[in-house]
């Protein structure tokens, strides 16, 4: 008999833990929401609905795209951190520290951007933060880039403490990634997906968060001493290396919501198994390796590079497609599963992830980047697994805390997923479509012949942002209740 | 090529939601217990061969022609035309070329990156590569149709990159 999902058994064992991780998500919703509303005036500026100068525009673009990138970090990091706490023994220090550092961070970022008015982009490629063309100084640039520096810094303390517990409880990462199941003894019980996915975040984080770091710092001494000249291919690589890795491990930790929660409301148990396992082993590997496809109209880089960048961003959508998507339908089917809003967003998360990745393998085949390269195909591709996959994980996650503590759902939050589902769908659609007729990304003000694309996604926008405001308030109405349940 | 990504991604798109759909319409009948997982779980086998054979196809069909160096079929001596990007501005050594005569774009920047997207009439966007400081990449295109090509920022530089457009006249041979 499939049940709707029971909460408290799964709950952090420190009541500190537990309250730090909500305050992570309380301070996540609250961002979200404002960065969507950024990405709403973005839309309306372009469709020529609100009066945005561009430099303006530039600046909310840099923080929205950075934004969501922390936020979707953040938020990640409070799924895992939840679930985890549970089979390893985290730090609530280093938890809280994060917490910190990145609250410090948003604010100088928030700061270089509105009040410096840097507006390098979220990729701050070298050099444009140190050659702005004279539209923001050294200081607001340094700014962003510490600020950067400090969420990176706070991360990377958590994700070393995830391998810490990890390779405490299991003897190693090796152990916690389940290879001797899935190399050597079958009958050898693996770790649950919490624990696999968690080592696997860890691993590739590590080493992002330490190459982004590392570039970071070089764009920094480069902004006072311009001496101190950098390879513009090698830092484009670190910084897409170090992008890729951290946006995907945003989805891989929320992903944990649907590992964790959906078996609760189908009745059906989720180990992991063999094929789980080499899923998830092969996207450890894939990941690293996968970044050059973010370079395919660099014609300077070596072409072997390019060509793998293809090949692997086409074997990456097999773990995903064949394996988590058949994985979650087969636990949902004829189950018995009780609809609500968090079983509702989960399903739609794995759907939005899996639809999501298509136009984005699409895009990694080079003859196709060639024509949609940096053409708003890209924040298509991106915003269908980001914002109907990894942030629909966060609310699902949200909704199902809510429950769990005896929080109830009405008739608004039904309406608000149906919004939520089908404005996301149309949303990433014009994106798709307007990419597909050549629309470049990052234009603050578009051509006539674009705006009606700009002005219809508008409307979808605004309905999405409407949606997420209403899963985001429930939750903080909630937050208290969901503090003390027992 | 733009068409055929819009139609294949629109299938493969199609395909998930289909999957999704069909399977969250049962999902909340009552419950069949293991069997119906496992009458789910058996398609994931063929859906691997499938997908597999799928991509060494796409491999195959795709990785033939990359626009990283002159294709081979080109025996004609091509026009060099050096194009430099600046905040926010393009530095065209030609003006433009005739329908047929095979161009190499050599792109580089004197300042921060940019990219050089080639615009046809209809505002379709017919080829592109990055423009980096320190490094010259050469884009191969020969032109078919003539008119007046525009030419675009496609890596954002800074508050003026919606706004450093240059013009490539093709002439009918």
């Amino acid at each position: 008999m499939a049940n709707t999902g029971d909460s408290d058994f799964v709950a952090p064992p420190s009541r500190i833990g537990r309250q730090t991780v909500l305050a992570y998500l309380g301070v996540s919703g609250a961002v979200l929401l404002l960065l969507m509303l950024f990405g709403f005036l973005m839309r309306l500026s372009q469709g020529e609905l609100l009066p945005l100068p561009p430099e303006r525009f530039y600046q909310v673009m840099t923080a929205h795209g950075i934004g969501m990138v922390g936020v979707a970090g953040f938020s990640g990091a409070a799924v895992m951190w939840w679930f985890l706490s549970r089979a390893v023994k985290l730090s609530t220090a280093v938890l809280i520290a994060n917490l910190a550092l990145f609250l410090v961070g948003v604010v100088l970022i928030l700061g270089a951007v509105f009040l410096g008015g840097f507006a390098g982009a979220w990729t701050f490629l070298y050099p444009l933060p140190a050659l702005s063309g004279g539209q923001w100084g050294e200081s607001a640039a340094a700014t962003y880039l510490l600020g950067l520096l400090l969420v990176g810094v706070g991360f990377l303390l958590l994700y070393l403490d995830v391998a810490r517990a990890v390779i405490v409880r299991y003897g190693g990462l090796a152990r916690a990634l389940g290879w001797p199941s899935l190399f050597g003894d079958e009958t050898a019980e693996a770790p649950p997906p919490v624990v696999v996915i968690s080592s696997v975040v860890a691993i590739i984080n590590i080493a992002g968060i330490a190459v982004g770091a590392a570039i970071i710092a070089m764009s920094l001494v480069n902004i006072y001493l311009p001496a101190f000249a950098i390879d513009a291919l090698l830092a484009k690589n670190l910084i897409f290396f170090f992008g890729h890795v951290f946006i995907n491990a945003t989805i891989y930790m929320a992903v944990i919501a649907v590992y964790e929660i959906l078996p609760r409301y189908t009745g059906r148990p989720w180990p992991s198994g063999r094929i789980f396992l080499a899923a998830w082993n092969a996207t450890l590997l894939m990941v690293l390796i996968v970044y050059p496809h973010h370079l395919l109209m660099d014609f300077a880089m070596p072409v072997w590079m390019l060509v793998m960048g293809q090949v692997i961003s086409y074997a990456s959508g097999l773990p995903v497609l064949v394996v988590t998507t058949v994985a979650t339908l087969a636990n949902v089917h004829r189950s018995g599963i009780k609809w609500d809003l968090a079983s509702g967003l989960l399903v739609l998360s794995v759907f939005g992830w899996a639809a999501g990745i298509v136009p984005a393998i699409v895009d990694g085949t080079i003859v196709v980047n060639s024509v949609m390269h940096n053409t708003v195909w890209v924040p298509g591709h991106f915003h269908f697994y980001l914002l109907l996959g990894m942030v629909a994980m966060v609310f699902a996650f949200m909704y199902w805390l809510g429950k769990g503590a005896g929080a109830t759902e009405g008739a608004t939050d039904r309406a608000a997923l149906l919004v939520f589902a089908c404005a996301g769908v149309g949303f990433v659609g014009m994106f798709l479509y307007a990419g597909k007729e050549s629309v470049p990304r990052r234009w603050a003000v578009h051509l006539p012949e674009w705006i009606a694309y700009d002005r219809i996604a508008s409307v979808f926008a605004l309905l999405v942002v409407l949606a997420a405001a209403v899963f985001v308030l429930r939750f903080l109405l909630s937050v208290g209740r969901i503090a003390s349940a027992r | 090529m733009r068409d055929i990504a819009w139609i294949t991604s629109l299938i493969g798109m199609a395909a998930v939601l289909a999957l999704f759909l069909r399977v969250a319409w049962h999902a909340s009948d009552a419950a069949e217990g293991s069997e119906a997982a496992t009458a789910v779980t058996r398609v994931r086998a063929p859906l691997f061969w499938v997908l597999a054979l799928a991509i060494v196809v796409v491999m195959a069909v795709t990785l033939g022609g990359l626009p990283y160096a002159a294709p081979r079929e080109q025996t004609a001596e091509p026009l060099t035309v050096t194009a430099t990007g600046q905040q926010w501005s393009w530095t065209l050594s030609h003006e433009g070329a005739a329908v047929g005569q095979p161009v190499v774009f050599a792109v580089s920047s004197s300042d921060v990156n940019h990219g050089l997207g080639i615009y046809d009439e209809s505002l379709g966007l017919v080829a592109q590569t990055q423009a980096m400081p320190g490094y010259v990449n050469y884009l191969h295109h020969t032109f078919t149709e003539p008119g007046t090509y525009r030419l675009l920022c496609l890596e954002y530089c800074g508050f003026g990159h919606h706004d450093m457009p240059a013009e490539f006249v093709v002439t009918a041979p």
